[in-house]
């Protein structure tokens, strides 16, 4: 019985999702509103379940880690902004989560994209296939013309001026080749839900 | 069925030494042997001649072994016990190990001298721009037709919706999103343009209020400010969208930015905003949601450009000079390329090892 309830919830929010499509309406309305109020809960409660409480609060009262207190005063800080004498306190969370994320952010940029983005681009030109040759050539090629179009100290003219077309030109095949593997993706997605409507809800396939 | 079991002293060639580059809490064990034993087991003990307990057994393929979450500074013995067909041959007692902190990963070597060249870069360029003033940057289209799309929506007498990407302030993207939030505010507040931030992380919302109250208090337009036009909606990502889609149908912005990290939703939110008519300009350095931004957007700021759109905007000193620095470490890297592209052709292979990465 609560299965099928849930299916017959499920139908309709998807039909009034896809409402959209044809135009806003009072539908569209309610499963927005449902949607964002039940996640917004949902994560509410995840948040308290998952993050707050296993690493802030149950060490502090029940490990005795006192040092706990000094985040959740932090945290605290965060509703400052509540009251106008002292909202400007609010800004010592938020740049200590940046200064941190940003810290932390600069090695795992050169150790996980920089340094392995290289490596992979050290390919050899001789030694190989003809074919394996040209495609190592076009990464190398390619690699190093996007590096020159993002480069902003100079105007893009003369020499530096084709070389960044030839990197846009680069970047263009590699979108347009991942908005095509993207789609397809999409639109698994779509036949999931159709299928979901049409066997789960209606049973007529 | 009795099974014998033999144990002979033989040759399982076997060393046990502190792993190299750790926080002094592992011992590495190696070690080969001639006979196809079926399982290796293996044996610590605190003490040479104390009691050995078995803390782990591998397959007979396996030659090495990694003991874990050991007391840094202290000392033990191991022994390997290979076995095959109810023979078991014993290995001799290797030790004392001791399992030694190192403070400094010699295999990240290479990434600290990278680290150590961009810093001092940037700091280079930053001591000159404050010296000299303004440096140059090439023109990024996308950046100029902000202060137009602006305009634009002054004149509809519309409001302009700013969606500052689905992730936190710890994400370098909305960092980057916050500091072009702030000229927007700027302008918007400078013409009394309604400007709407709705966010998807609650301290995403905090510090867009901010950001907004600061830029309209700069440009003498306090008045103007509204906290109800920044609101955090929901963490999840569709819900999010759809929220953000709705606000797009009712309130029918003139200009609509997109500027973060975006992920399934960029398709959603363009193709919403494109058909109110409103005049969109994405950047994102997602490269998967660039092709869609490109397709559904008027302008689109691609990957490193949302960084450098700050230092476009505000032409501050030191802005320009990160940016400076930054450009100096592109060229460092296309000559690392073409070295490396050498290094294969001459089997330089010291210089390929350098960016190995553990």
């Amino acid at each position: 019985m609560m299965n099928t309830i849930g299916i017959w919830i499920g139908a309709l929010l998807t039909l009034a999702i896809y409402s959209f499509l044809y135009k806003d309406n009072p539908f569209y309305k309610l499963a927005e509103n449902i949607f964002v109020g039940v996640s917004a809960g949902y994560w509410a409660v995840v948040l308290w379940f998952d993050y707050a409480w296993p690493n802030l609060f149950e060490p502090l009262f029940k490990k005795g880690q006192w040092f706990n207190i000094f985040p959740i005063f932090i945290g605290i800080l965060m509703f400052a902004p509540l009251i106008p004498r002292i909202s400007w306190m609010v800004r010592i969370p938020l740049t200590f989560t940046m200064g941190v994320a940003m810290a932390v952010s600069i090695t795992q940029i050169v150790q996980g994209d920089i340094f392995p983005q290289l490596q992979a681009t050290f390919l050899p030109l001789t030694g190989v296939s003809f074919f394996d040759a040209f495609s190592n050539l076009l990464i190398i090629c390619g690699v190093i013309f996007t590096l020159i179009y993002f480069y902003f100290s100079k105007e893009h003219k003369g020499v530096l001026g084709i070389s960044a077309r030839i990197g846009i030109w680069f970047m263009m095949v590699s979108f347009g080749a991942s908005f095509g593997y993207t789609i397809m993706a999409r639109v698994s997605l779509f036949i999931g839900r159709i299928y979901f409507l049409l066997h789960n809800w209606l049973g007529v396939i | 069925m009795l099974f014998i079991s033999l144990i002979i002293l033989s040759s399982i060639d076997f060393k046990a030494f502190d792993t190299p580059n750790d926080d002094g809490t592992s011992i590495t064990l190696m070690w080969q042997s001639d006979e196809n034993f079926q399982l290796f087991e293996i044996y610590r003990s605190e003490t040479a001649d104390g009691f050995f307990e078995k803390i782990g057994e591998v397959e007979g393929v396996e030659c090495t072994y990694r003991d874990v979450n050991l007391k840094p500074g202290s000392s033990y013995y191991y022994k390997i016990l290979g076995k095959k067909e109810g023979i078991t041959v014993s290995s001799q007692v290797e030790g004392p190990v001791k399992a030694i902190v190192q403070y400094f990963n010699l295999s990240r070597l290479p990434m600290a001298v990278c680290i150590i060249i961009l810093f001092s870069a940037i700091i280079y360029y930053i001591t000159r721009a404050k010296k000299r003033g303004k440096l140059f940057i090439r023109k990024i289209p996308a950046l100029n037709a902000i202060e137009e799309a602006i305009g634009r929506a002054t004149e509809m007498g519309k409001p302009v919706l700013y969606v500052p990407g689905i992730m936190d302030i710890d994400d370098p993207q909305t960092i980057a999103s916050m500091s072009i939030l702030s000229r927007v505010a700027e302008k918007t507040a400078e013409y009394g343009t309604p400007l709407y931030v709705p966010t998807s992380r609650s301290m995403a919302m905090t510090m867009a209020q901010q950001v907004v109250k600061e830029s309209a208090t700069r440009v003498g337009r306090p008045d103007w400010y509204n906290p109800d036009n920044i609101r955090y909606i929901t963490d999840d990502q569709f819900a999010y969208v759809s929220a953000v889609d709705g606000i797009m149908v009712r309130e029918k912005p003139a200009t609509n930015l997109y500027l973060g990290t975006f992920y399934a939703e960029s398709l959603i939110l363009a193709e919403t905003g494109h058909s109110t008519g409103a005049v969109q300009i994405a950047g994102t350095a997602m490269p998967d949601q660039l092709p869609f931004f490109v397709a559904a957007c008027d302008y689109t700021l691609l990957g490193e450009e949302l960084y450098a759109a700050s230092a476009y905007l505000s032409q501050e000193p030191v802005q320009l000079g990160s940016l400076k620095g930054q450009d100096f470490g592109k060229l460092i890297f296309i000559t690392v390329i073409v070295i490396g592209v050498l290094s294969q052709l001459f089997k330089w292979q010291f210089f390929i090892n350098l960016f190995n990465v553990e």
